[in-house]
């Protein structure tokens, strides 16, 4: 890990444990915090200045479920203020088991079931093409498990048929797909025309190396492997 | 032109109007729309047969700023991929103008598979969303035209049924005035129902928009009758709009005779239109008995 990110990042920690009550997806939660921090940190120009500026890169958080780590860097990064998330999923609070962008600015979507998120991204790429802003980022963030829905696939296959080099898919991968994906889940994306990386999701400069070096014509989809699911 | 080419041209038009209105398709109709797509390959958009993506794509469109139409038969548009109607427009709060074409029986011969008479019951789950069912061409052209600008989320149901003569107009529109009952018909069912009654001593409204349904209106014309007999004929599901019509009376004792598509049975059969028509009691002399047996 680099020395330039540890000012935020090492607060981290100490944010998600400010949210209790959804140990259910703790270990989905922790899974993340690397990409989103890498990704608001050092790749994407998303700033709360910028958030209402139709040119602006997009993250769109597909996997909605355990969003401490996505509320966390939020917080980090100035979008919400970090007395928000001690109370979290309270009838006041803005921030949910699943994020409502009606709620949050900075949510560019609202997600929690899974499928939605890369199609989502697809017609954004459409919407920011025709409107001549060809250079903004549209990242969204997958779970291995989350690559099951079909909805996905149809996505893969029209994203890597069209080019679409704006657009990353990042699937961190803990091994939680109930039937997996023989010979990695890159390989999808490969068949399909996408330039594929696949690095350990926890190796800050591996992934920001992943997620910049150019892929011309082509979307990205971005492998960031972790621990197994328990 | 029927409703479907019609709006196909209407549709055309738009994308030369407007920069920000895009149509994606998964493939039903991408043939008729070649042309406008080589004009803007940008905002013409055919996913191939990919139902789910082609309403997520309108979703982040319209994220992104553009103004969706998203176009296919009935029962891929709306039942196909219903959770992506739900989340990827509801949820997001954005919007879209989804126009389907197919109804609940025009394609008589093809069977259940291509038949959605609970498409608008469906919609009609989800909050704030303007319900269209033209009559004629010329009421699908103007509807679409008037849900282009804004971002509203607007479903324009299409139907190879229609009407002799345009009833271009907002909410309930009078035709008919008489003391004995209310009777409303939705779109496609007028011209039938006119000559249902046409021996009821009856008032007769028409609308070619369900949702938001027009309540005052309907209010309007059983004060002015004095009649507390209201009958629905709609093109869908029998008594999609009942819950509307009681919302709208709460107020004022009534009755009420919901007539449309049958849900006690899959009707199985193929046949023309008609045939479709007589099995679910929609033909203009079913209506007649149905109406007279009601209002007594």
């Amino acid at each position: 890990m680099t020395t330039d990110t540890k000012t935020g990042y090492e607060d981290l920690p100490r944010l998600i444990s400010l949210m209790t009550g959804d140990e259910k997806h703790q270990a989905a939660a922790e899974s993340t915090v690397d990409v989103l921090w890498v990704l608001y940190d050092r790749v994407l120009d998303i700033t709360p200045e910028n958030v209402r500026d139709p040119g602006r890169d997009r993250f769109l958080l597909s996997k909605g479920h355990g969003p401490m780590a996505y509320y966390a860097v939020l917080a980090k990064k100035g979008f919400l203020h970090e007395e928000e998330l001690a109370d979290w999923t309270s009838a006041e609070s803005r921030l949910g088991h699943h994020p409502d962008r009606a709620r949050l600015p900075g949510a560019e979507i609202s997600s929690g079931s899974l499928g939605h998120g890369l199609p989502l991204a697809i017609g954004t790429v459409f919407g920011l093409r025709a409107k001549g802003f060809r250079d903004a980022k549209v990242v969204t963030l997958l779970g291995d498990a989350e690559l099951d829905e079909g909805s996905n696939q149809e996505a893969i296959a029209v994203a890597g048929r069209i080019g679409m080099p704006q657009l990353t898919a990042v699937v961190i991968d803990n091994s939680s797909a109930t039937h997996g994906w023989p010979g990695g889940i890159a390989r999808r994306f490969e068949v399909e025309g996408w330039t594929t990386r696949t690095v350990d999701g926890r190796d800050h400069d591996a992934l920001h190396e992943a997620f910049t070096t150019p892929h011309p014509d082509r979307p990205l989809a971005v492998v960031a492997t972790v621990e197994r699911k328990a | 032109m029927n409703m479907r080419e019609t709006f196909l041209e209407a549709a055309a038009e738009a994308l030369d109007a407007d920069p920000n209105v895009a149509v994606v398709l998964a493939d039903i109709s991408a043939a008729q729309l070649a042309f406008a797509a080589r004009k803007h390959p940008d905002r013409v958009l055919n996913v191939g047969i990919r139902e789910q993506l082609m309403m997520s794509t309108a979703g982040g469109l319209a994220l992104a700023g553009m103004r969706p139409i998203v176009h296919t038969f009935s029962s891929f548009l709306v039942e196909r991929a219903f959770e992506q109607v739900k989340l990827d427009l509801g949820h997001q709060d954005v919007g879209a103008v989804l126009v389907s074409s197919g109804a609940s029986y025009d394609m008589s011969t093809a069977g259940r598979t291509h038949q959605a008479p609970g498409d608008v019951a469906l919609i009609d789950t989800l909050p704030g969303w303007t319900v269209h069912v033209p009559g004629h061409p010329e009421e699908a052209r103007r509807l679409l035209l008037e849900s282009m600008p804004g971002d509203g989320r607007v479903y324009l149901r299409l139907s190879a049924q229609e009407n002799a003569k345009a009833h271009l107009g907002a909410g309930l529109q009078t035709l008919r005035e008489g003391r004995r009952g209310v009777v409303v018909a939705v779109g496609p069912m007028l011209d039938r129902t006119l000559e249902a009654t046409a021996d009821l001593d009856v008032t007769v409204l028409y609308t070619s928009t369900i949702r938001p349904f027009d309540a005052a209106g309907l209010r309007a014309a059983v004060d002015d009758t004095g009649a507390t007999d209201v009958v629905l004929i709609e093109p869908y599901l029998a008594g999609t709009s009942a819950h509307a019509v009681t919302d709208a009376l709460s107020e004022t004792p009534h009755r009420l005779l919901s007539l449309g598509v049958r849900r006690d049975a899959e009707v199985r059969i193929y046949g023309e239109m008609a045939d479709h028509d007589l099995a679910h009691g929609l033909d203009a002399g079913s209506i007649t008995l149905s109406v007279k047996e009601f209002l007594r």
